[in-house]
């Protein structure tokens, strides 16, 4: 049963962790995460979760813990933000290379520095590369169903990966919505029982996990990692149609907004999105051919998708909320202009960065990245392909 | 078909290894050839040796098996060749080699 609520990002996250009542979740506080362990830890004071909450001293431990409970066939959950984030690092790598499907609840902030509280995608872009599958929302419904979705694809005998499941700090995490809750007993039926084949407390078959890999093996157990990330697509695909059996609500790797016949389009994750379908709703109403997709997932990377569904436009921008110090774009704007490079003819594209340290992109921003796209797709100059966006000139 | 540890080596193709490395049976040390990381070598003189078991605590590698009592040799495919045996040896029955050959 689907029932109507009123709760920021961090409450719904909350209240999904709740709903799941997973056996550990550690965490250190961090803004903008705080509330989730804050929310949680009442639920557990109130007793109306089982969960074994650990207050750690720091994010390497909370990672460290997470990695110790779900090798020991717990389910772990964590939170954190920016340099909370950061100082997991090392542990991230820990937890997907000994495939611990761990689920962490990303509340985006600006990695420090200077230092900021506010939103860019600079923390979990810096770990893009981890070996986590990492689930984007534009809105606090979709951080909840994303969480919802999180241990399904994660603790699939055929992923066995960790996931992270991202908001955009403050912009979605503070803000309160209307959002449309699934019962507590239809989410444990969804969500399921953590049931790994082999686990450190199952005493009939002892387990070591982390063992060291000699040259010999390391490659081999990366290349096991590799394919688990492909699988990961399919089975992402099949949670998100039975989660669409139960709330009605449809999910896939990306949503693809007014793109059938659009001539012009942009790529972008998270909150933007909702600010740029606004854009994209003027520019239709003056007949011109505006689109957009919300990247969903990016680890994996849906590259042959993207692909297909922009094999028809003409000219692309491509909008990253976090820098990479390439001097050439962001990270979603490397892999996107590579996904395109097969096809023949291809979008031409452009990259910006935009929205760093929580600067604000309203539909005039896009508006004018939509206008530099007609000039282009009418036979214009490219111009710079990396430049950035709202800031002082 | 996912081998057992013991049976995973250098030619295991990734399809037949464990994920994540794990490990799903007890004791699987003993199939690491440790000995071939030695350049010194312990050497016994079973002449001289008394039989009086001390090196065997001081072994850090379980590298001097005992049987009913006796010592029966050493361990080369586990032996590191740290030579402590030799040092702890109150006979002179155990002696320390150049080259990681016994």
């Amino acid at each position: 049963m689907n029932y109507n609520e009123r709760l920021s990002g961090n409450e719904a996250i909350a209240f999904a962790m709740k709903q799941i009542d997973p056996d550990v979740m550690a965490a250190f506080p961090i803004t903008p995460s705080t509330e989730i362990p804050q929310y949680f830890a009442q639920y557990v004071a109130d007793g109306e979760v089982n969960t074994e909450f650990v207050p750690v001293e720091s994010e390497h431990s909370s990672m460290s813990a997470c990695i110790g409970a779900e090798a020991a066939g717990a389910r772990a959950v964590t939170a954190t933000s920016s340099c909370g984030l950061a100082l997991m690092y090392e542990m991230m790598y820990v937890a997907a290379s000994s495939r611990l499907p761990i689920t962490l609840a990303c509340v985006n902030r600006a990695l420090t520095g200077p230092i900021n509280i506010n939103n860019d995608h600079s923390d979990s872009m810096g770990i893009r590369d981890a070996g986590w599958i990492q689930i984007y929302a534009e809105n606090n419904q979709e951080a909840y169903d994303n969480f919802l979705q999180a241990m399904p694809i994660g603790e699939h005998p055929d992923v066995r990966l960790p996931v992270m499941i991202c908001q955009d700090g403050f912009i979605t995490s503070h803000a309160l919505e209307n959002i449309t809750l699934l019962d507590t007993d239809s989410v444990k039926a969804f969500v399921g029982e953590y049931t790994p084949e082999n686990y450190l407390l199952k005493k009939e078959n002892p387990l070591a996990i982390g063992p060291y890999d000699l040259g010999c093996h390391y490659m081999e157990h990366k290349v096991q990692q590799a394919e688990a990330m492909k699988n990961a697509k399919a089975r992402i695909l099949e949670v998100a149609a039975e989660f669409e059996k139960v709330t009605g609500r449809k999910y896939g790797l990306f949503e693809a907004y007014q793109m059938e016949d659009a001539d012009l389009a942009l790529v972008l994750i998270g909150s933007s999105a909702g600010t740029a379908k606004a854009a994209v709703d003027r520019l239709r109403k003056e007949g011109v051919r505006a689109g957009l997709i919300k990247l969903r997932v990016f680890r994996p990377f849906p590259a042959e998708e993207l692909a297909e569904a922009l094999r028809h436009v003409k000219a692309l921008a491509i909008l990253d909320k976090a820098e990479s110090f390439s001097a050439h774009g962001g990270p979603l704007f490397s892999e996107v202009r590579a996904a395109l490079y097969d096809l023949e003819p291809r979008p031409r594209t452009v990259g910006y960065v935009y929205g760093l340290g929580g600067r604000d992109v309203t539909p005039d921003h896009f508006r004018s990245v939509y206008d530099r796209l007609a000039r282009i797709a009418a036979g214009g100059d490219l111009g710079p392909v990396y430049t950035h966006m709202g800031q002082r000139e | 078909m996912i081998r057992r540890a013991k049976d995973i080596d250098e030619l295991t193709p990734w399809r037949e290894m464990t994920l994540g490395g794990e490990i799903y049976e007890p004791a699987t040390s003993q199939y690491v050839n440790t000995g071939a990381w030695r350049t010194n070598t312990p050497v016994l003189d079973t002449e001289k040796c008394r039989h009086c078991l001390l090196c065997v605590p001081f072994c850090p590698d379980s590298s001097l098996p005992v049987k009913d009592g006796r010592l029966v040799g050493i361990d080369y495919y586990h032996c590191k060749g740290c030579g402590i045996c030799a040092e702890v040896c109150p006979f002179g029955a155990l002696s320390v080699k150049e080259g990681g050959e016994p």
